[in-house]
């Protein structure tokens, strides 16, 4: 393993605002794997960690395919984990809206533009992603739809969905749509929380992103137990948003994974000051719990669940 | 008359509403003066103001409708939150929302249908705590053919007309615009300050374009002839370290090639990290007012002077 800089800022009072890279392997740029974007991406960065770990054992062990090497990002942004926000300290942008960046421009272009300028060249691109509203989802890939995307090599994650999404305005500037713009085949991995660690979710993304390397011929192998699922491939609009009919706080009853039946109650919504039951959450639809929010207050309209129908 | 727009319980014991002033008399056409996406911004809170009370004062020279939405984003302005509080999202980015979405989109998707039917809409925005800027109108290139010559009515210094980006789709101006409702956006002033300059030039500004549209009969002032330019003369000017900026050079003058326009400095060593100077000749429209910068914030933007 070599650590380096990938792209350092300096400060007028803290320390140098540093990216740091970690290679396995040598030749070809064959993987990228990036973890926390976000400064609240704690489970993203354990996972990261955790991928380090493995591949540190694989490479001592001569897994690696020679010719081939892999650059693991665990933080772009410690600035803001060190002081426990979400995006960047000062102006408040979110650095995975910069893509690809402008290295003359604002100061989050440069971070973006210094990150993509190191990890553009690599032929698959991975990202641990988290949602914008808390919560926890069953560990999944996503895919972007741009005419680039490859859902066959999606699977081979093993991971038990692959959501494929239709693009909005906004992600012309995130890391995963200006990989594959730069003809890099790039992933999506969402697993588990954000701001906590689920121990389980990070085994099974940190399995997947082995796997897909192994299927891919970066590793002669995954250093794995099993290859994960039989991937189910699923398109954002199947999924069942379901939604609090009003505000108050949420008692919840079924967490991602749990299979549901149309009619089933899922949650209550809960007069804050009394106690009484406002509104229940009905599930609309057979299917799994794909997505669950966890803020135990919720504003009316919320998405509380997303379901994938049966 | 105050009239809610919207209305969304929030989770404890409160109620979040989106409320006008619809002013009206005659069948004449329709204004919307719009402000308060952006929580930080408070310059349109004195346009709003000053407005109501005149429009109020002279209702005998109204012949149409003047609608006033002073806060868009009411929580944001009440938590000094630049974005809507709780959801940390950038209200202009989730335009034109949607009626069945979450609290944020379904109140998006009400604001766009409220003020849909205008025959102009000026949604009055101050920059952001960072930067200071001349009062100006920035217009897409894509509607610019439609909305130049309104925005001539505003009394602005300068009408910015910039190139489409994706990401500016989901704003609240477009919206509008992408359903006949033109839209003009005004930039002015600095965020969490009013400029009382400021928001009197750009009332008296409305009350031109309302006369204009044969809304408003009393007197007004004669609008000054914007500077109507494109991003090719516009000049970027971002920092080369990070440090306190100090500058030297006021907002709005006049510079040359070379001027010295601050310095960012680094106040515990007592040393200059860089010397910034202009490079071009042309009037400083944008110029920093927070003093903390980083590598790359952005220090001033001059429009350029064509020699
Ligand atoms: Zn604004």
């Amino acid at each position: 393993m070599k650590r380096e800089t990938i792209f350092e800022l300096k400060s007028l009072y803290r320390d140098s605002f540093r990216i740091t890279g970690l290679t396995f392997g040598r030749g070809e740029k064959s993987a990228c794997i990036v973890g926390a974007l976000r400064g609240n991406e704690v489970q993203q960065l354990y996972t990261c960690s955790q991928l380090v770990r493995a591949l540190k054992r694989l490479e001592a062990e001569g897994c690696i395919n020679s010719g081939k090497s892999i650059l693991v990002v665990p933080s772009v942004n410690t600035y803001s984990m060190n002081i426990r926000k979400r995006f960047w300290p000062t102006d408040n942008t979110d650095i995975n809206r910069m893509f690809p960046g402008y290295e003359l421009g604002e100061t989050t272009q440069r971070i973006a533009a210094g990150l993509f300028d190191a990890i553009k060249d690599y032929k698959n691109g991975v990202q641990f992603a988290s949602f914008y509203i808390p919560g926890v989802f069953v560990p999944h890939v996503r895919i972007m739809k741009t005419g680039y995307e490859n859902v066959d090599m999606a699977r081979e994650f093993g991971l038990p969905y692959v959501v494929i999404r239709d693009p909005r305005p906004y992600d012309t500037t995130t890391l995963n749509y200006n990989w594959q713009v730069w003809e890099a085949n790039a992933f999506s991995v969402y697993a588990g929380t954000t701001d906590t660690i689920n121990r389980g979710d990070v085994t099974l993304a940190v399995n997947a992103v082995l796997n897909f390397l192994h299927k891919e011929g970066i590793l002669k192998s995954s250093g794995c137990a099993h290859e994960g699922y039989i991937t189910k491939i699923i398109a954002e609009s199947d999924l069942v948003n379901v939604q609090a009919r009003t505000a108050g706080i949420i008692d919840s009853f079924v967490p991602p994974g749990t299979n549901v039946m149309r009619g089933e109650v899922l949650a209550q919504i809960l007069d804050p000051f009394e106690g009484s039951v406002r509104s229940q959450i009905i599930s609309p639809t057979d299917g799994v719990v794909f997505f669950a929010q966890e803020d135990p207050l919720v504003y009316a309209n919320a998405s509380v669940y997303k379901i994938v129908h049966m | 008359m105050i009239e809610t727009v919207t209305k969304v319980d929030l989770p404890v014991d409160e109620s979040l509403r989106i409320l006008k002033n619809r002013i009206q008399r005659g069948e004449g056409r329709r204004i919307s003066i719009v402000t308060g996406t952006h929580g930080d911004e408070l310059e349109g809170q004195a346009v709003c103001f000053e407005v109501a009370k005149k429009v109020n004062e002279h209702l005998e020279c109204l012949n149409g409708t003047v609608d006033i939405y002073a806060a868009l984003n009411p929580l944001g302005i009440d938590s000094i939150t630049r974005g809507i509080p709780g959801f940390d999202l950038d209200m202009n980015r989730i335009f034109p929302g949607s009626e069945d979405g979450v609290m944020t989109e379904y109140v998006a998707s009400k604001i766009v249908g409220d003020i849909k039917g205008s025959d102009v809409c000026i949604d009055i925005h101050a920059s952001n705590i960072f930067l200071r800027e001349i009062p100006q109108v920035r217009i897409n290139t894509e509607t610019a053919k439609t909305l130049v010559p309104l925005a001539g009515f505003l009394n602005v210094d300068f009408i910015w007309v910039h190139a489409a980006a994706t990401v500016l789709e989901s704003t609240l101006a477009y919206s509008l615009n992408s359903i006949e409702t033109p839209t003009l956006v005004v930039e002015m002033g600095v965020g969490m300050r009013l400029t009382r300059e400021y928001s009197q030039q750009l009332t008296d500004g409305i009350f031109c374009l309302m006369r204009h549209l044969g809304i408003w009969s009393g007197e007004v002032t004669e609008p000054r002839r914007p500077i109507v330019s494109t991003d090719g003369q516009v000049q970027f000017i971002n920092a080369g370290a990070s440090g306190i900026f100090i500058p030297q050079v006021e907002h709005t003058k006049q510079v040359k090639k070379g001027d010295y326009l601050g310095d960012i400095v680094n106040p515990l060593a007592g040393i200059v990290e860089q010397r910034i100077l202009s490079p071009c000749d042309g009037m400083v429209f944008t110029l920093r007012e927070y003093p903390v910068v980083d590598e790359g914030s952005l220090i001033a933007r001059i429009l350029e002077v064509q020699g």
